[in-house]
Protein backbone atom coordinates (compact mmCIF):
# COMPACT_ATOMS: atom_id res chain seq x y z
CA UNK A 1 0.00 0.00 0.00
CA UNK A 2 2.77 2.43 0.99
CA UNK A 3 4.78 1.36 -2.07
CA UNK A 4 1.74 2.02 -4.26
CA UNK A 5 1.34 5.47 -2.71
CA UNK A 6 5.01 6.29 -3.21
CA UNK A 7 4.92 5.11 -6.82
CA UNK A 8 1.80 7.20 -7.46
CA UNK A 9 3.46 10.30 -6.00
CA UNK A 10 6.63 9.64 -8.00
CA UNK A 11 4.60 9.16 -11.19
CA UNK A 12 2.77 12.45 -10.62
CA UNK A 13 6.08 14.18 -9.91
CA UNK A 14 7.51 12.88 -13.20
CA UNK A 15 4.40 14.01 -15.11
CA UNK A 16 4.64 17.47 -13.51
CA UNK A 17 8.31 17.70 -14.44
CA UNK A 18 7.36 16.68 -17.99
CA UNK A 19 4.96 19.63 -18.14
CA UNK A 20 7.54 21.90 -16.49
CA UNK A 21 10.37 21.16 -18.92
CA UNK A 22 8.65 22.38 -22.05
CA UNK A 23 9.34 25.39 -24.22
CA UNK A 24 7.92 28.54 -22.58
CA UNK A 25 5.04 30.16 -24.47
CA UNK A 26 6.64 33.60 -24.34
CA UNK A 27 10.40 33.87 -23.83
CA UNK A 28 10.09 37.51 -22.74
CA UNK A 29 7.91 36.47 -19.80
CA UNK A 30 10.15 33.50 -19.04
CA UNK A 31 13.30 35.67 -18.76
CA UNK A 32 11.45 38.11 -16.54
CA UNK A 33 10.43 35.29 -14.19
CA UNK A 34 13.87 33.67 -14.39
CA UNK A 35 15.68 36.82 -13.28
CA UNK A 36 13.08 37.41 -10.55
CA UNK A 37 13.50 33.87 -9.20
CA UNK A 38 17.31 34.09 -9.27
CA UNK A 39 17.03 37.18 -7.11
CA UNK A 40 14.33 35.82 -4.83
CA UNK A 41 15.68 32.31 -4.30
CA UNK A 42 19.41 32.82 -4.79
CA UNK A 43 20.54 36.38 -4.19
CA UNK A 44 18.27 36.74 -1.16
CA UNK A 45 19.90 33.63 0.32
CA UNK A 46 23.46 34.98 0.10
CA UNK A 47 23.20 36.68 3.51
CA UNK A 48 22.22 33.57 5.44
CA UNK A 49 24.77 31.44 3.54
CA UNK A 50 27.60 33.86 4.36
CA UNK A 51 26.56 34.20 7.99
CA UNK A 52 26.31 30.46 8.65
CA UNK A 53 29.44 29.63 6.65
CA UNK A 54 31.49 32.19 8.57
CA UNK A 55 30.57 30.76 11.97
CA UNK A 56 30.80 27.12 10.89
CA UNK A 57 34.25 27.78 9.39
CA UNK A 58 35.34 29.38 12.66
CA UNK A 59 33.85 26.63 14.84
CA UNK A 60 35.36 23.79 12.78
CA UNK A 61 38.76 25.43 13.03
CA UNK A 62 38.46 25.80 16.83
CA UNK A 63 37.20 22.22 17.27
CA UNK A 64 39.99 20.78 15.14
CA UNK A 65 42.65 22.78 16.93
CA UNK A 66 41.36 21.93 20.40
CA UNK A 67 40.48 18.25 19.85
CA UNK A 68 42.97 16.97 17.29
CA UNK A 69 46.07 18.81 18.45
CA UNK A 70 48.76 16.40 19.57
CA UNK A 71 52.56 16.24 19.35
CA UNK A 72 52.13 13.57 16.66
CA UNK A 73 50.05 15.83 14.41
CA UNK A 74 51.42 18.64 12.26
CA UNK A 75 50.33 22.12 13.38
CA UNK A 76 48.62 22.83 10.03
CA UNK A 77 46.11 19.95 10.43
CA UNK A 78 43.36 22.27 11.79
CA UNK A 79 43.49 24.44 8.63
CA UNK A 80 43.65 21.39 6.38
CA UNK A 81 40.60 19.68 7.93
CA UNK A 82 38.63 22.95 8.00
CA UNK A 83 39.18 23.34 4.26
CA UNK A 84 38.27 19.75 3.49
CA UNK A 85 35.10 19.78 5.60
CA UNK A 86 33.95 23.12 4.19
CA UNK A 87 34.68 22.12 0.61
CA UNK A 88 33.54 18.51 0.60
CA UNK A 89 30.46 18.55 2.81
CA UNK A 90 29.43 21.84 4.36
CA UNK A 91 29.34 24.17 1.35
CA UNK A 92 27.46 21.68 -0.80
CA UNK A 93 25.42 19.29 1.35
CA UNK A 94 24.84 21.02 4.69
CA UNK A 95 24.37 24.41 3.08
CA UNK A 96 21.77 22.85 0.74
CA UNK A 97 20.01 21.30 3.74
CA UNK A 98 19.76 24.78 5.23
CA UNK A 99 18.51 26.16 1.91
CA UNK A 100 15.95 23.36 1.71
CA UNK A 101 14.38 24.92 4.79
CA UNK A 102 14.49 28.49 3.54
CA UNK A 103 13.96 28.12 -0.21
CA UNK A 104 11.90 24.91 -0.10
CA UNK A 105 9.27 26.23 2.28
CA UNK A 106 9.17 29.49 0.31
CA UNK A 107 8.47 27.67 -2.98
CA UNK A 108 5.91 25.25 -1.50
CA UNK A 109 3.96 27.94 0.34
CA UNK A 110 4.00 30.33 -2.62
CA UNK A 111 2.71 27.75 -5.10
CA UNK A 112 0.34 26.24 -2.53
CA UNK A 113 -1.23 29.62 -1.85
CA UNK A 114 -1.50 30.26 -5.58
CA UNK A 115 -3.27 26.90 -5.93
CA UNK A 116 -5.81 27.42 -3.13
CA UNK A 117 -6.57 31.00 -4.21
CA UNK A 118 -7.22 29.71 -7.77
CA UNK A 119 -4.36 31.73 -9.31
CA UNK A 120 -3.01 28.55 -10.94
CA UNK A 121 -6.50 27.73 -12.25
CA UNK A 122 -6.62 31.26 -13.68
CA UNK A 123 -3.37 30.61 -15.58
CA UNK A 124 -4.70 27.27 -16.88
CA UNK A 125 -7.96 28.85 -18.05
CA UNK A 126 -5.99 31.47 -19.98
CA UNK A 127 -4.24 28.64 -21.81
CA UNK A 128 -0.89 29.18 -20.06
CA UNK A 129 1.18 26.11 -19.16
CA UNK A 130 1.16 27.00 -15.46
CA UNK A 131 3.79 24.40 -14.52
CA UNK A 132 6.24 25.73 -17.08
CA UNK A 133 5.49 29.38 -16.29
CA UNK A 134 5.77 29.01 -12.50
CA UNK A 135 8.17 26.12 -11.84
CA UNK A 136 10.74 26.18 -14.66
CA UNK A 137 12.13 29.64 -13.75
CA UNK A 138 12.46 28.53 -10.12
CA UNK A 139 14.42 25.38 -11.02
CA UNK A 140 16.67 27.07 -13.57
CA UNK A 141 17.11 30.16 -11.39
CA UNK A 142 18.32 28.11 -8.41
CA UNK A 143 20.51 25.89 -10.61
CA UNK A 144 22.17 29.03 -12.00
CA UNK A 145 22.83 30.68 -8.67
CA UNK A 146 23.77 27.58 -6.65
CA UNK A 147 27.45 27.29 -7.80
CA UNK A 148 27.99 30.88 -6.71
CA UNK A 149 26.48 30.14 -3.31
CA UNK A 150 28.83 27.15 -2.92
CA UNK A 151 31.87 29.26 -3.79
CA UNK A 152 30.77 32.08 -1.48
CA UNK A 153 30.14 29.57 1.32
CA UNK A 154 33.59 27.94 0.99
CA UNK A 155 35.30 31.32 0.86
CA UNK A 156 33.37 32.62 3.88
CA UNK A 157 34.17 29.46 5.86
CA UNK A 158 37.85 30.18 5.30
CA UNK A 159 37.32 33.80 6.37
CA UNK A 160 35.72 32.40 9.54
CA UNK A 161 38.77 30.20 10.09
CA UNK A 162 41.08 33.22 9.69
CA UNK A 163 38.94 35.05 12.24
CA UNK A 164 39.95 32.40 14.82
CA UNK A 165 43.56 32.98 13.87
CA UNK A 166 43.66 36.78 13.83
CA UNK A 167 40.79 37.61 16.19
CA UNK A 168 40.97 34.80 18.75
CA UNK A 169 44.60 33.66 18.47
CA UNK A 170 43.49 29.98 18.44
CA UNK A 171 45.92 29.11 15.65
CA UNK A 172 48.70 31.07 14.01
CA UNK A 173 47.83 32.53 10.60
CA UNK A 174 50.89 30.85 9.09
CA UNK A 175 49.81 27.38 10.30
CA UNK A 176 46.29 28.01 9.07
CA UNK A 177 47.49 29.17 5.65
CA UNK A 178 49.80 26.18 5.38
CA UNK A 179 46.93 23.81 6.24
CA UNK A 180 44.53 25.48 3.80
CA UNK A 181 47.04 25.14 0.98
CA UNK A 182 48.20 21.61 1.83
CA UNK A 183 47.57 19.04 -0.97
CA UNK A 184 44.71 21.01 -2.46
CA UNK A 185 42.84 18.96 -5.08
CA UNK A 186 40.88 21.26 -7.46
CA UNK A 187 38.50 18.39 -8.32
CA UNK A 188 37.02 18.68 -4.82
CA UNK A 189 35.75 22.14 -5.71
CA UNK A 190 34.10 20.77 -8.86
CA UNK A 191 32.71 17.85 -6.87
CA UNK A 192 31.15 20.27 -4.44
CA UNK A 193 29.57 22.27 -7.28
CA UNK A 194 28.28 19.15 -9.09
CA UNK A 195 26.70 17.85 -5.89
CA UNK A 196 25.11 21.22 -5.19
CA UNK A 197 23.52 21.25 -8.66
CA UNK A 198 21.76 17.95 -7.93
CA UNK A 199 20.66 19.30 -4.57
CA UNK A 200 19.47 22.55 -6.15
CA UNK A 201 17.22 20.52 -8.45
CA UNK A 202 15.81 18.64 -5.43
CA UNK A 203 15.33 21.84 -3.40
CA UNK A 204 13.39 23.53 -6.20
CA UNK A 205 11.46 20.70 -7.86
CA UNK A 206 10.25 18.71 -4.81
CA UNK A 207 8.76 21.72 -2.97
CA UNK A 208 7.30 22.91 -6.29
CA UNK A 209 5.51 19.55 -6.60
CA UNK A 210 4.31 19.72 -2.98
CA UNK A 211 2.96 23.26 -3.44
CA UNK A 212 1.55 22.86 -6.93
CA UNK A 213 -0.52 19.80 -6.00
CA UNK A 214 -2.05 21.17 -2.78
CA UNK A 215 -5.77 20.58 -2.35
CA UNK A 216 -7.72 22.36 0.38
CA UNK A 217 -6.90 25.49 2.33
CA UNK A 218 -4.31 27.11 4.55
CA UNK A 219 -3.82 24.02 6.73
CA UNK A 220 -2.91 21.96 3.65
CA UNK A 221 -0.55 24.71 2.45
CA UNK A 222 1.24 24.57 5.81
CA UNK A 223 1.41 20.78 5.61
CA UNK A 224 2.75 20.95 2.05
CA UNK A 225 5.43 23.38 3.19
CA UNK A 226 6.53 21.02 5.99
CA UNK A 227 6.40 17.98 3.67
CA UNK A 228 8.48 19.87 1.12
CA UNK A 229 11.26 20.63 3.62
CA UNK A 230 11.28 17.12 5.14
CA UNK A 231 11.17 15.30 1.77
CA UNK A 232 13.82 17.43 0.12
CA UNK A 233 16.09 17.16 3.19
CA UNK A 234 15.80 13.36 3.21
CA UNK A 235 16.40 13.21 -0.54
CA UNK A 236 19.48 15.44 -0.20
CA UNK A 237 20.92 13.15 2.48
CA UNK A 238 20.22 10.00 0.45
CA UNK A 239 21.60 11.39 -2.78
CA UNK A 240 24.63 12.79 -0.93
CA UNK A 241 25.70 9.25 -0.08
CA UNK A 242 25.43 8.08 -3.69
CA UNK A 243 26.94 11.22 -5.20
CA UNK A 244 29.89 11.19 -2.80
CA UNK A 245 30.57 7.55 -3.65
CA UNK A 246 30.16 8.24 -7.37
CA UNK A 247 32.31 11.36 -7.53
CA UNK A 248 35.09 10.44 -5.06
CA UNK B 1 -23.15 29.28 -28.24
CA UNK B 2 -22.24 26.54 -25.79
CA UNK B 3 -24.23 23.34 -25.90
CA UNK B 4 -24.06 20.70 -23.17
CA UNK B 5 -25.21 17.19 -24.10
CA UNK B 6 -25.80 14.32 -21.69
CA UNK B 7 -23.13 15.53 -19.30
CA UNK B 8 -22.36 13.25 -16.37
CA UNK B 9 -19.69 13.78 -13.74
CA UNK B 10 -18.86 11.40 -10.92
CA UNK B 11 -16.27 11.49 -8.14
CA UNK B 12 -15.54 7.90 -7.09
CA UNK B 13 -19.05 6.45 -6.47
CA UNK B 14 -20.80 9.80 -6.12
CA UNK B 15 -22.55 11.12 -9.22
CA UNK B 16 -22.47 14.92 -8.96
CA UNK B 17 -23.92 15.83 -12.37
CA UNK B 18 -26.65 13.68 -13.91
CA UNK B 19 -27.45 13.93 -17.60
CA UNK B 20 -27.26 17.71 -18.00
CA UNK B 21 -28.58 18.96 -21.34
CA UNK B 22 -28.69 22.68 -21.97
CA UNK B 23 -27.74 25.53 -24.26
CA UNK B 24 -25.97 28.77 -23.25
CA UNK B 25 -26.83 31.42 -25.78
CA UNK B 26 -24.65 34.08 -27.45
CA UNK B 27 -24.97 37.67 -26.33
CA UNK B 28 -26.99 36.67 -23.29
CA UNK B 29 -26.35 36.55 -19.59
CA UNK B 30 -26.78 32.85 -18.78
CA UNK B 31 -27.15 32.08 -15.09
CA UNK B 32 -26.58 28.76 -13.33
CA UNK B 33 -28.35 28.77 -9.99
CA UNK B 34 -28.83 26.17 -7.27
CA UNK B 35 -28.17 25.38 -3.64
CA UNK B 36 -24.66 24.92 -2.30
CA UNK B 37 -23.47 21.44 -3.24
CA UNK B 38 -25.96 21.08 -6.08
CA UNK B 39 -23.17 20.85 -8.69
CA UNK B 40 -23.03 24.39 -10.16
CA UNK B 41 -19.29 24.84 -9.75
CA UNK B 42 -18.61 21.30 -10.99
CA UNK B 43 -20.69 22.09 -14.08
CA UNK B 44 -18.72 25.27 -14.71
CA UNK B 45 -15.39 23.49 -14.18
CA UNK B 46 -16.50 20.89 -16.74
CA UNK B 47 -17.39 23.66 -19.19
CA UNK B 48 -13.97 25.34 -18.94
CA UNK B 49 -12.01 22.09 -18.84
CA UNK B 50 -10.74 22.28 -15.25
CA UNK B 51 -12.53 18.93 -14.79
CA UNK B 52 -13.10 16.16 -17.34
CA UNK B 53 -16.71 14.95 -17.63
CA UNK B 54 -17.32 11.26 -16.93
CA UNK B 55 -19.40 11.21 -20.12
CA UNK B 56 -21.14 13.67 -22.40
CA UNK B 57 -20.22 16.55 -24.67
CA UNK B 58 -19.50 20.26 -24.27
CA UNK B 59 -19.85 21.91 -27.68
CA UNK B 60 -18.41 25.37 -28.31
CA UNK B 61 -20.09 26.53 -31.53
CA UNK B 62 -20.37 22.87 -32.53
CA UNK B 63 -16.77 21.92 -31.56
CA UNK B 64 -16.57 19.27 -28.83
CA UNK B 65 -14.25 20.66 -26.16
CA UNK B 66 -13.97 17.31 -24.34
CA UNK B 67 -12.68 15.53 -27.44
CA UNK B 68 -10.19 18.27 -28.40
CA UNK B 69 -6.43 17.64 -28.28
CA UNK B 70 -4.33 19.40 -25.65
CA UNK B 71 -3.13 21.93 -28.23
CA UNK B 72 -6.67 22.63 -29.48
CA UNK B 73 -7.80 23.17 -25.89
CA UNK B 74 -5.00 25.68 -25.34
CA UNK B 75 -6.16 27.65 -28.41
CA UNK B 76 -9.79 27.34 -27.35
CA UNK B 77 -8.98 28.70 -23.90
CA UNK B 78 -7.66 31.89 -25.44
CA UNK B 79 -11.26 32.61 -26.43
CA UNK B 80 -12.38 32.26 -22.81
CA UNK B 81 -12.29 34.70 -19.93
CA UNK B 82 -12.99 33.66 -16.39
CA UNK B 83 -13.75 35.54 -13.20
CA UNK B 84 -13.17 33.42 -10.13
CA UNK B 85 -15.02 33.58 -6.84
CA UNK B 86 -11.84 34.80 -5.13
CA UNK B 87 -10.90 37.07 -8.10
CA UNK B 88 -7.64 35.04 -8.36
CA UNK B 89 -5.48 38.06 -9.11
CA UNK B 90 -1.72 37.52 -9.15
CA UNK B 91 -0.47 38.91 -5.83
CA UNK B 92 2.98 39.80 -7.09
CA UNK B 93 1.68 41.90 -9.99
CA UNK B 94 0.13 45.37 -9.91
CA UNK B 95 -3.42 45.96 -11.10
CA UNK B 96 -2.17 47.10 -14.52
CA UNK B 97 0.20 44.13 -14.83
CA UNK B 98 -2.62 41.75 -13.88
CA UNK B 99 -4.82 43.13 -16.65
CA UNK B 100 -1.93 43.16 -19.12
CA UNK B 101 -0.93 39.58 -18.30
CA UNK B 102 -2.96 37.78 -21.03
CA UNK B 103 -1.69 40.33 -23.58
CA UNK B 104 1.90 39.84 -22.39
CA UNK B 105 1.52 36.09 -22.83
CA UNK B 106 -0.38 35.83 -26.08
CA UNK B 107 -0.33 39.05 -28.10
CA UNK B 108 2.34 40.52 -30.31
CA UNK B 109 1.31 44.07 -29.47
CA UNK B 110 3.94 46.61 -28.46
CA UNK B 111 4.29 47.49 -24.78
CA UNK B 112 2.57 50.84 -25.39
CA UNK B 113 -0.38 49.17 -27.13
CA UNK B 114 -0.68 46.55 -24.41
CA UNK B 115 -0.71 49.24 -21.74
CA UNK B 116 -3.27 51.25 -23.70
CA UNK B 117 -5.56 48.24 -24.09
CA UNK B 118 -5.25 47.36 -20.38
CA UNK B 119 -6.03 50.97 -19.43
CA UNK B 120 -9.12 50.85 -21.71
CA UNK B 121 -10.35 47.78 -19.84
CA UNK B 122 -9.65 49.35 -16.45
CA UNK B 123 -11.53 52.41 -17.65
CA UNK B 124 -14.44 50.16 -18.69
CA UNK B 125 -14.71 48.81 -15.14
CA UNK B 126 -14.29 52.31 -13.63
CA UNK B 127 -10.89 51.66 -12.10
CA UNK B 128 -8.92 54.65 -13.32
CA UNK B 129 -6.16 55.58 -10.94
CA UNK B 130 -5.79 52.12 -9.39
CA UNK B 131 -3.39 50.73 -11.99
CA UNK B 132 -0.26 50.95 -9.85
CA UNK B 133 -1.85 49.41 -6.75
CA UNK B 134 -1.39 45.75 -5.79
CA UNK B 135 -4.30 43.32 -5.22
CA UNK B 136 -3.69 43.38 -1.45
CA UNK B 137 -4.19 47.16 -1.41
CA UNK B 138 -7.66 47.27 -2.97
CA UNK B 139 -11.13 46.26 -1.77
CA UNK B 140 -12.94 43.02 -2.66
CA UNK B 141 -15.25 44.84 -5.09
CA UNK B 142 -12.29 46.47 -6.82
CA UNK B 143 -10.54 43.11 -7.05
CA UNK B 144 -13.60 41.67 -8.79
CA UNK B 145 -13.58 44.58 -11.23
CA UNK B 146 -9.87 44.03 -11.94
CA UNK B 147 -10.69 40.35 -12.56
CA UNK B 148 -13.41 41.43 -15.02
CA UNK B 149 -10.95 43.76 -16.78
CA UNK B 150 -8.41 40.91 -17.03
CA UNK B 151 -11.07 38.54 -18.35
CA UNK B 152 -12.18 40.89 -21.15
CA UNK B 153 -8.78 42.24 -22.19
CA UNK B 154 -8.42 39.62 -24.96
CA UNK B 155 -12.00 40.17 -26.25
CA UNK B 156 -13.19 36.70 -25.25
CA UNK B 157 -16.09 34.94 -26.96
CA UNK B 158 -17.03 33.14 -23.77
CA UNK B 159 -17.07 34.70 -20.33
CA UNK B 160 -17.38 32.54 -17.20
CA UNK B 161 -18.03 33.97 -13.76
CA UNK B 162 -18.00 31.82 -10.64
CA UNK B 163 -20.07 33.56 -7.99
CA UNK B 164 -18.88 37.07 -8.87
CA UNK B 165 -20.94 38.66 -6.09
CA UNK B 166 -19.87 36.45 -3.20
CA UNK B 167 -18.59 38.49 -0.27
CA UNK B 168 -19.79 41.79 -1.71
CA UNK B 169 -22.40 44.17 -0.32
CA UNK B 170 -25.70 44.49 -2.27
CA UNK B 171 -24.78 47.83 -3.83
CA UNK B 172 -21.39 46.62 -5.08
CA UNK B 173 -23.07 43.43 -6.30
CA UNK B 174 -25.39 45.52 -8.46
CA UNK B 175 -22.38 47.37 -9.91
CA UNK B 176 -20.75 44.02 -10.81
CA UNK B 177 -24.02 42.71 -12.29
CA UNK B 178 -24.46 45.83 -14.42
CA UNK B 179 -20.86 45.56 -15.60
CA UNK B 180 -21.20 41.91 -16.59
CA UNK B 181 -24.52 42.53 -18.32
CA UNK B 182 -23.15 45.57 -20.15
CA UNK B 183 -20.01 43.73 -21.24
CA UNK B 184 -22.09 40.80 -22.51
CA UNK B 185 -24.05 43.16 -24.74
CA UNK B 186 -21.04 45.19 -25.81
CA UNK B 187 -18.76 42.25 -26.69
CA UNK B 188 -21.59 39.85 -27.65
CA UNK B 189 -20.05 37.21 -25.40
CA UNK B 190 -21.65 34.00 -24.21
CA UNK B 191 -21.62 34.85 -20.52
CA UNK B 192 -22.22 32.15 -17.93
CA UNK B 193 -22.57 33.16 -14.30
CA UNK B 194 -22.75 30.85 -11.31
CA UNK B 195 -24.65 32.64 -8.61
CA UNK B 196 -26.59 32.48 -5.37
CA UNK B 197 -27.55 36.12 -5.57
CA UNK B 198 -31.31 36.51 -6.14
CA UNK B 199 -30.85 40.15 -7.18
CA UNK B 200 -28.69 38.91 -10.05
CA UNK B 201 -31.26 36.26 -10.97
CA UNK B 202 -34.11 38.74 -11.17
CA UNK B 203 -32.00 41.59 -12.54
CA UNK B 204 -29.79 40.20 -15.30
CA UNK B 205 -30.89 36.58 -15.82
CA UNK B 206 -31.76 36.19 -19.50
CA UNK B 207 -31.37 32.42 -19.53
CA UNK B 208 -31.50 30.73 -16.13
CA UNK B 209 -30.66 27.10 -15.42
CA UNK B 210 -31.67 25.76 -12.01
CA UNK B 211 -29.63 22.77 -10.86
CA UNK B 212 -31.07 20.57 -8.13
CA UNK B 213 -29.04 17.67 -6.73
CA UNK B 214 -26.99 17.40 -9.93
CA UNK B 215 -29.95 17.48 -12.32
CA UNK B 216 -31.25 20.31 -14.45
CA UNK B 217 -34.52 21.05 -12.70
CA UNK B 218 -35.70 24.10 -14.60
CA UNK B 219 -34.66 26.47 -17.39
CA UNK B 220 -36.21 29.77 -18.34
CA UNK B 221 -36.06 33.56 -18.04
CA UNK B 222 -36.34 35.67 -14.89
CA UNK B 223 -39.85 36.86 -15.77
CA UNK B 224 -41.14 33.27 -15.58
CA UNK B 225 -39.76 32.57 -12.11
CA UNK B 226 -42.43 34.54 -10.25
CA UNK B 227 -45.24 32.43 -11.67
CA UNK B 228 -43.37 29.14 -11.97
CA UNK B 229 -45.24 26.14 -10.57
CA UNK B 230 -41.90 24.42 -9.81
CA UNK B 231 -41.93 24.22 -6.00
CA UNK B 232 -38.20 23.48 -5.67
CA UNK B 233 -37.35 26.54 -7.75
CA UNK B 234 -39.66 28.91 -5.88
CA UNK B 235 -38.54 27.51 -2.51
CA UNK B 236 -34.94 28.22 -3.52
CA UNK B 237 -35.50 31.69 -5.01
CA UNK B 238 -37.97 32.94 -2.43
CA UNK B 239 -36.35 31.33 0.59
CA UNK B 240 -37.06 33.96 3.26
CA UNK B 241 -40.49 34.84 4.66
CA UNK B 242 -40.17 38.37 3.33
CA UNK B 243 -39.50 37.12 -0.20
CA UNK B 244 -42.40 34.62 0.02
CA UNK B 245 -44.79 37.38 1.09
CA UNK B 246 -43.53 39.67 -1.66
CA UNK B 247 -44.12 36.94 -4.23
CA UNK B 248 -47.64 36.31 -2.94
CA UNK B 249 -48.35 40.04 -3.09
CA UNK B 250 -47.01 40.28 -6.65
CA UNK B 251 -49.14 37.33 -7.81
CA UNK B 252 -52.24 38.54 -5.92
CA UNK B 253 -52.02 42.02 -7.41
CA UNK B 254 -51.12 40.83 -10.90
CA UNK B 255 -47.90 42.84 -10.96
CA UNK B 256 -45.50 42.07 -13.83
CA UNK B 257 -41.76 42.28 -13.12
Amino acid sequence: MILHKWLTVFGRYVILMGRTFSIPERMRMFWKQYVKEMAQLGVNSIGIVLLISFFIGAVICIQMKVNIESPWMPRWVAGYTTREIMLLEFSSSIMCLILAGKVGSNIASELGTMRVTQQIDALDIMGVNSACYLILPKILGLLTIMPFLVIFSSAMGIVGAYFTAYGMRIITPDDLTLGLQHTFIPWFMWMSIIKSLFFAFIISSVPAYCGYTVEGGSVEVGKASTDAVVTSSVLILFSDVFLTQLLS
Amino acid sequence: MIEVKHLHKSFADKEVLKDINTVFEDGKTNLIIGQSGSGKTVLMKNLVGLLEPTSGQVLYDGRDFVAMSKQEKVHMRREMGMIFQSAALFDSLSVLENVMFPLDMFSDMTLRDRQRRAMECLDRVNLNGAESKFPGEISGGMQKRVAIARAIVMNPKYLFCDEPNSGLDPKTSLVIDDLLHGITREYNTTTIINTHDMNSVMGIGENIIFIYEGCKEWQGVSADIMHSPNQRLTDFIFASNLQKKMRQAVIANGITI
